[in-house]
């Protein structure tokens, strides 16, 4: 029973890192029908900032409490504007090209950021500080559930519960609805459809980049290839749990964690992605929109 | 006058005659050089080329062996199989005596059958395949390398007799260089007594977790962790396991004796076991070695300098100890008779590996791979 404890949080600190990212490619893709493969280096970059703030934080001596707010913030503020970016450079200018024109672009962005945190950064692998410290009361079940795990889960559940607020009661997130349920008709009735696009960018940019930061302060390291995995891990929950429906990617993640997790603990981590991808393909064929998707348009 | 140029004219080119490989070989010692010497692999050959050069040289300045000079007759391999085989065969004709080479493992097994069946000796400096040895069909074959499984085999030795452990978990990161060595610690464990294994598991690379594994390492009830791997993966699960709060030792490669790993793993790295190539800095010889080569080539020397030196050295040793070039002579002084070169004192057990030559284990301490001895 302690063993399948131990899997069931395993399973459930990665979902969440998966649902933090899948966020962003469903939030997308339900309002453009864009896939954008950069995504996962949004990711990545909200980790290297984090860590750089972090670590010029903590040389001048900062409280540990200070330095994750704000290199938390500095991560999501830093992250969103390279999805701003992203989207205004690589995307806006195609939006009435094919569909297949974008997502070469988004592909080519991917790489592009992938090669410049390389080229700016470092190709080595660095030592993320530890940002969330073990607490006293924990120790007893430390080697059941870490302290980390709880702060991922619970900071997880607490961006969740904020981007259904965001989306149900504010005026953004009603023309965030409107704009994914019809783009023309938002358009006629006076939102700024521009502006609800740049919104949905940055707001998935920034839960990439508390995912990316909580998952670095996890492992404990980081490095320029770190968007790529979890990245496609991501995608695949969105699609998983049906793209374009939030819920269904934060579902998709987890279901995507826990079998990874599961699939590890009682057969064997050679065939972790055997399991993830095979789930992925049974789900697929009995339901092709995915766990919660639509088939029609009823998306975000 | 004019017949006496004549003459002498013709007394030149009676004695350049008299110079051709053929009739000189009584007066010369041979030793072919086989190795990739082009192409992209390159960078692996040509420093055993300069290795045999300043050995040879040296040799050469101090009056040759048994009263003879040495002469290299180097043949380019490409590193291929096909093209190793002509590479023997023309040695083979031009009447080498031993060969140093070839470099690597795959050139090697092709060229061998040629010269055992023409009993020429060959010493590698670099193939380390450990059938090329183990399996006993070339008994003319010997190296200055340790096997690829030498490195499992000083894992696992030390697990069992040194730490006294008997329930290992073996975890690597599927790829070529983790898995077979995971493979050889697996095997070596089952064939051991005094140990078994409790799990054996591949983890993803850059997976964003390891937690899950490491909760499956508790679970098998091990008592050290064996991984073949890089640094990356080994970091990330040696962090979470000390996150678990699983204090067991953790014993990996020289793939992970890398200063990069005490880095990024920082205070979870202490205590860690690795095995790294032995190490020769305090060996004056190795030393000399590489100064020669800086001051005659001046650069620092490339990929298996050491061990190609040293082959060089011991090949021509035991021709000296064996006074002849007879095959079974110098096989003979190689197994029996020691040599100092920069890799240590070394002769050759019965299979053709170098005794002493091998893996160190490492332990890092405060911060620094430290050699456990």
């Amino acid at each position: 029973m302690d063993y399948f404890v131990e899997l069931f949080f395993s399973g459930l600190t990665r979902g969440s890192i998966y649902a933090l990212i899948a966020l962003g490619y469903t939030m997308v893709y339900g309002i453009i029908g864009l896939i954008n493969f950069a995504h996962g280096e949004i990711y990545m970059i909200g980790a290297f900032t984090s860590f750089i703030v972090a670590t010029v934080l903590s040389i001048y001596g900062f409280p540990l409490l200070a330095i994750v707010v704000l290199a938390g913030f500095a991560a999501i503020i830093w992250s969103s504007a390279y999805g701003y970016t992203v989207e205004k450079l690589a995307y806006k200018p195609l939006r009435h090209a094919p569909r297949l024109s974008p997502l070469i672009s988004a592909i080519g962005m991917s790489i592009f950021l992938q090669n410049y945190i390389l080229l700016a950064q470092t190709s080595d692998f660095l030592a993320f500080p530890e940002l969330i410290p073990d607490l006293d009361f924990m120790e007893p079940y430390a080697h059941v559930v870490g302290t980390t795990d709880l702060v991922i889960l619970a900071t997880t559940a607490i961006s969740m519960l904020a981007l259904t607020l965001l989306i149900k009661f504010t005026r953004i997130g009603k023309a965030m609805r409107a704009t994914s349920q019809d783009r023309t008709m938002a358009m006629l009735v006076g939102i700024n459809v521009d502006r609800v696009i740049s919104m949905t960018f940055i707001i998935g940019s920034a839960l990439a980049a508390i995912g990316g930061m909580l998952i670095a302060s996890h492992i404990g390291q980081i490095n320029f290839m770190i968007g790529f995995i979890a990245g496609i891990k991501a995608f695949t929950a969105a699609v998983l749990g049906g793209i374009g429906s939030i819920p269904g990617a934060v579902l998709g993640g987890f279901v995507l964690g826990l079998t990874e997790s599961f699939a590890t603990g009682y057969v064997s981590s050679d065939y972790e992605d055997v399991f993830a991808f095979g789930l992925l393909v049974l789900i697929l064929l009995f339901k092709p929109s995915g766990l919660l998707g639509k088939a029609d348009i009823q998306k975000v | 006058m004019k017949k006496g140029i004549q003459h002498s004219i013709l007394a030149a080119s009676m004695s350049l005659l008299l110079s051709t490989p053929g009739l000189m070989a009584a007066d010369t010692i041979k030793l072919g050089v086989a190795g990739p010497h082009s192409g992209d692999l390159a960078s692996y050959g040509i420093p055993t080329i300069k290795a045999a050069e300043l050995v040879v040289q040296q040799v050469n300045a101090r009056g040759g062996i048994n009263g003879k000079q040495v002469e290299l007759l180097i043949e380019d391999d490409v590193c291929k199989p096909e093209v190793a085989t002509n590479t023997a065969t023309k040695l083979v004709s031009d009447g080498v005596h031993a060969v140093l080479g070839h470099i690597c493992s795959g050139a090697t097994k092709a060229a061998l059958p040629i010269y055992n069946n023409s009993g020429i000796v060959v010493i590698s400096p670099s193939a380390t395949n450990p059938g090329l040895t183990q399996s006993g069909d070339y008994p003319n074959f010997f190296r200055t390398i340790a096997s690829d499984d030498a490195q499992a085999r000083k894992e696992v030795d030390f697990v069992i007799d040194v730490l006294g452990l008997s329930k290992i978990a073996v975890i690597h990161d599927k790829g070529d260089y983790g898995k077979g060595l995971a493979e050889f610690a697996k095997s070596f464990l089952e064939s051991s007594p005094k140990a078994e294994v409790v799990l054996y598991e591949g983890v993803t690379p850059g997976a964003v977790d390891y937690s899950a594994v490491v909760q499956k390492i508790r679970r098998s009830g091990a008592e050290a962790v064996i991984f073949g791997g890089y640094h990356p993966e080994a970091s990330k699960i040696i962090t979470q396991m000390r996150k678990k709060r699983m204090k067991i030792p953790f014993i990996s490669d020289d793939g992970v004796k890398d200063d990069t790993f005490i880095k990024v793993a920082g205070k979870n790295a202490e205590g860690v076991y690795a095995s790294g190539p032995q190490d020769n800095s305090k060996n004056p010889l190795s030393a000399e070695a590489i100064q020669s080569h800086k001051t005659v080539y001046g650069s620092d020397p490339g990929a298996f300098f050491e061990n190609a030196y040293s082959a060089a050295l011991a090949i021509l040793n035991a021709i000296d100890n064996a006074g002849s070039t007879d095959y079974e002579a110098i096989r003979k002084a190689l197994h029996e008779k020691k040599t100092n070169t920069p890799l240590g004192n070394i002769n050759f057990d019965a299979k053709g590996d170098a005794v002493g030559v091998g893996f160190g284990m490492y332990q890092v301490k405060n911060g620094v791979f430290v050699e456990v001895k």
